[in-house]
């Protein structure tokens, strides 16, 4: 528990709409120790973001139901305070960067005001202090200190980033949540952002959670891996055991579908069919239906997480016979 | 395995069932939105109520009776009587025809010039873009009631001269609200894909944009259906719309204005008609706007 | 034999505020039947540009491009429905490429429409084949494409593409937008489909690994020039342009422990308007210097190996 800055326990979230009910997150159970930075990977649907929005509690009111579960954040359950104390931790202790960077800054004001906003915010100081503290960030994150007073339309993609990083930083959380940071950057970008968060990351010793699709940056930039499929955490463990030694038939099916530059395959090993309709899930494992190792039991009731090793786990129940 | 098969045919069967019928479709989903069903109902009542204006009103509009100038309801006359004595509720049934006629037919004509002016506008851009926005400005330099009334004037008073005049008076609005709607659905990447097959460009016009384009319109078509019963009003109080003793609603409030303090239920009938044929139009227009956008569709 | 496609010198400039902006500056290459042509570079590189221009979806500035032997670079209204016929091209955003008020149906059946002479049951039936092909149950066949997901659209966008029967595909990115297990599943299919019918694809993307996997020749691009080009394993083992050796390390690779060396380019892409005539790459290399102010000049470096820099003799004698 002490180690530990984030627990997820048993975490249930539904979207509700006119006729249906939408099982995003069912049962989730995650762990994130001090300085860890944890990938989370899986397909669209999967319920990677509706994880870190629930972490936030910034999930759309209306429709979202958070059902039941506790998220405790350095030993506090967050799902029981207050509004206003949660206030005080989103952007402050916990903060997270969106995948769109135009969608994150006001495009009507200088970028370094935002940064400064955000410091004087959560900080009782004066504005000059916080624009100065705004101008380091600034420099930390690569960009000038001169381009403070410009307009967001000023910067390219990857420079906006980098604000919309800068901007995370500001209050010096202790965690990071990073919704496909990279993804709308080019690579040669996305290198030079990674490179940059990376460093940050081991100078502030924030513990980051990186929600992405691509297993190459998790690969790169990750401590632990934890593959998300509809709804469930099918399979958490370090990043060399689940790049190198991976149990579960999705992660195996994913590394499958990749292609590699090294492969001299004629065709690539799709996963057969598609992700289970959330509004309908499946009884037994969710991944029946695509499975190429399933066997009867598998469909009877939902399975349980295995530990095949200390601090691997997989939601199978093949997975001590199966796996390569 | 037959029996799957045979399964997944009368699938196929009531899909194409119902892809027949997307009147049915458009119906089903109206269904869903409860204000525009009621809104709906309310015009089809006004509809019938004009079509057998002379079966349902209790006098013909245009009997007059002298002694029961302004008289107050009775069991007789259900709304009272205005100045010449004629009867209000039969002038109101007689006067929906004018007026729905007036909104219906002048909002069709300049909803059909708007949609094709503005989609050739947005579609084409550059010069013909230019061309058709600045006749416009200059069209819409001028006051659109006095141009209506300038209209009317000029090719003479009667119902359906009126009707063209406010046809043509505000045909602006739609033609600009369409090509700022087709400038977004232009750089759509299915448009580039209809070029990329060679369609031609009315095909693309008529297939790819206007489809796609039109929704915004079909709130601004309703409204406007509001906006030129009043208008025809004002032409008709001015003289240059519908002649007496033909009933109108505006025009029967126009007449009631000078004894407002008096009889303020002369000029409040017509008034609750005008007010409740224009948001029955609002509410289906929104209603329709949803039915009608397959993105919406659960 | 005449390749079936040759592109030359093929030029388009697009006139801006700011002056005129270099989107497509100077590219040449041929395409075989049957072959793919993997068009790599970062946004802003012009490859888009490069695929619609070929396509004539937008006019070109300047050049010449052969498909068959023959010259369509001005082509008649009469000529372009016949070109039409035999280019195609898949989109990227299965989100916005399909009209969204057109069931799927009649998304796949419209070039058919516009090309064919066919009765409405044998558009029908040909439609179905079609589906078939690219894998679509018929039950979807009067949805519409918001009721679908990412996959099945994609498909879609590719039966509309096989409708006409063409020789040759730009494929704009057609996988980018997809999910990983998905995209290996579109990707299977066209490489199927190429086996079958021989089509040509030229293939668009920022994904190097996924281009590695489909081409037979690999062009990079950078501000509308090419900078190298060659046949896909070579330029992956022997890459001679210091962009493109950048940008290949940049490549997050899906393995651990993950000791890529990566080659971190400084700044970002500079302006495509008004390009000074020296090497356009000039700004971000390490191996700048003054000969690169100077037009570059593309050398063959080794066979069918092209490479548009003066000093990657140097740099890769620095390598070793």
């Amino acid at each position: 528990m002490e180690d530990n800055l984030l627990e997820i326990r048993d975490l249930v979230v539904e979207y509700h709409t006119d006729d249906d009910v939408i099982y995003a997150v069912n049962n989730i159970n995650l762990t994130i120790k001090k300085g860890e930075t944890i990938g989370l990977v899986g397909e669209t649907g999967a319920g990677k973001t509706t994880i870190a929005k629930s972490i936030l509690r910034i999930l759309p009111q209306l429709q979202a139901d958070l059902k039941s579960g506790e998220i405790f954040f350095e030993g506090v359950d967050m799902l029981t305070l207050a509004e206003r104390d949660m206030r005080k931790i989103r952007g402050n202790k916990i903060s997270m960067i969106f995948q769109d960077p135009m969608t994150a800054l006001n495009p009507i004001e200088k970028v370094g005001f935002q940064i400064a906003e955000t410091i004087k915010l959560h900080n009782k100081i004066r504005r000059e202090e916080a624009e100065r503290r705004a101008c380091d960030m600034l420099e930390m994150v690569g960009i000038p200190m001169d381009r403070f007073s410009e307009y967001p339309h000023q910067f390219s993609g990857g420079m906006k980033q980098r604000v919309v990083i800068a901007m995370a930083l500001a209050c010096n959380p202790s965690l990071l949540l990073a919704d496909e940071p990279t993804t709308a950057l080019d690579v040669t970008i996305q290198a030079q952002v990674l490179d940059m968060m990376r460093s940050l990351k081991e100078k502030l010793g924030t513990s980051v959670i990186l929600i992405t699709h691509d297993l190459g940056v998790v690969s790169d930039f990750c401590d632990s891996v934890a593959v998300a499929y509809a709804g469930e955490i099918v399979e958490r463990g370090s990043v060399d055991r689940i790049f190198n030694n991976p149990h579960h038939p999705y992660t195996l099916g994913l590394f499958g579908s990749l292609p590699r530059l090294d492969s001299t395959e004629p065709r690539l090993k799709p996963i057969k069919g598609l992700m289970p309709d959330p509004t309908n899930l499946p009884s037994g494992c969710r991944f029946y239906e695509r499975c190429p190792d399933a066997a009867e039991a598998c469909a009877l009731s939902p399975p349980q997480d295995i530990e095949i090793e200390p601090g691997h786990t997989i939601k199978c129940i093949r997975g001590k016979e199966g796996g390569i | 395995m037959r029996e799957k098969a045979k399964e997944g045919g009368s699938v196929l069967e009531t899909k194409r069932k119902r892809k027949k019928s997307r009147l049915y479709e458009i119906w089903r989903q109206l269904k869903k939105n409860k204000l525009a069903v009621v809104a709906l109902i309310v015009l089809v009542l006004l509809v019938l109520l004009a079509i057998f204006a002379p079966l349902l009103a209790p006098y013909p509009y245009e009997k007059q009776n002298s002694k029961l100038s302004y008289a107050g309801p009775s069991a007789d006359y259900l709304l009272g009587n205005d100045k010449l004595g004629r009867d209000i509720l039969s002038r109101l049934i007689y006067g929906s025809r004018q007026s729905l006629q007036m909104g219906v037919i002048a909002v069709a004509i300049a909803a059909t010039i708007g949609i094709l002016l503005g989609a050739v506008a947005g579609f084409y851009g550059r010069w013909v873009d230019n061309l058709c926005m600045r006749l416009l400005d200059i069209y819409q330099a001028m006051p659109m009631f006095l141009l209506c009334v300038s209209l009317a004037a000029i090719m003479g008073p009667s119902l359906r001269n009126a009707i063209i005049a406010l046809g043509i008076g505000t045909v602006p609005g739609y033609a600009r609200i369409m090509r700022a709607s087709v400038l977004t659905v232009r750089e759509k990447e299915y448009v580039e894909a209809a070029k990329a097959i060679d369609a031609s460009n009315a095909r693309i016009i008529r297939k790819h944009i206007i489809p796609n384009a039109i929704a915004p319109l079909i709130v601004q078509i309703t409204m406007g259906v509001g906006g030129c019963i009043m208008s025809g009003a004002a032409l008709s109080f001015i003289g240059l719309g519908v002649q007496p003793p033909i009933p109108e609603w505006g025009a029967m409030i126009s007449d009631a204005r000078s004894v407002m303090r008096e009889h303020p239920t002369l000029a409040l009938y017509p008034g609750i008609c005008i007010m409740l044929s224009v948001l029955a139009c609002n509410l289906l227009g929104d209603g329709l706007r949803d039915a009608l956008d397959p993105r919406l569709k659960n | 034999m005449t390749p079936l496609l040759e592109v030359r010198d093929l030029k388009k400039y697009f006139k801006n505020k700011a002056g005129m902006l270099h989107a497509v500056d100077g590219i040449d290459f041929v395409l075989e039947e049957g072959k793919t042509l993997g068009v790599v570079g970062e946004s802003g590189c012009g490859k888009t540009t490069l695929g619609r221009t070929v396509l004539h979806l937008i006019e070109a500035t300047s050049g010449q491009i052969l498909f068959e032997g023959k010259d369509i670079s001005n082509p008649t209204k009469q000529e372009m429905h016949g070109i039409r016929r035999k280019m195609q091209i898949i989109f990227q955003d299965p989100f916005s490429s399909l009209n969204p008020r057109m069931s799927v149906c009649e998304a796949i059946m419209e070039p058919l429409v516009l090309h064919e002479h066919m009765s409405k049951s044998e558009m029908l039936t040909e439609t179905r084949r079609l589906m078939d092909t690219v894998g679509i149950a018929t039950r979807f066949e009067n949805s519409y494409p918001h009721e679908l997901d990412g996959g099945r659209r994609q498909r879609i966008g590719v039966a509309r593409a096989l409708a006409l029967n063409p020789k040759f595909i730009v494929c704009d990115e057609p996988v980018s937008a997809l999910d990983v297990s998905i995209q290996a599943q579109i990707i299977n299919l066209m490489l199927d489909l190429q086996e079958q019918r021989g089509l040509a694809y030229m293939f668009v993307t920022h994904d190097l690994s996924v281009v590695k996997y489909i081409s037979d020749d690999i062009m990079v691009m950078y501000l509308g020039q090419m900078v190298e080009k060659a046949p896909s394993d070579e330029l992956f083992k022997n890459t001679c342009h210091p962009y493109s050796i950048a940008l290949l390390s940049a490549i997050p690779v899906p393995v651990y422990p993950n000791n890529a060396q990566r080659v971190l380019l400084r700044g970002e892409i500079t302006s495509p308007i008004n390009p000074k005539p020296g090497c356009r790459f000039m700004a971000r290399c390490r191996f700048a210097e003054e000969k690169c102010n100077e037009p570059q000049v593309i050398e063959e470096c080794a066979p069918g190996h092209f490479v548009a820099c003066c000093r990657y003799k140097e740099i890769k004698e620095n390598k070793d």
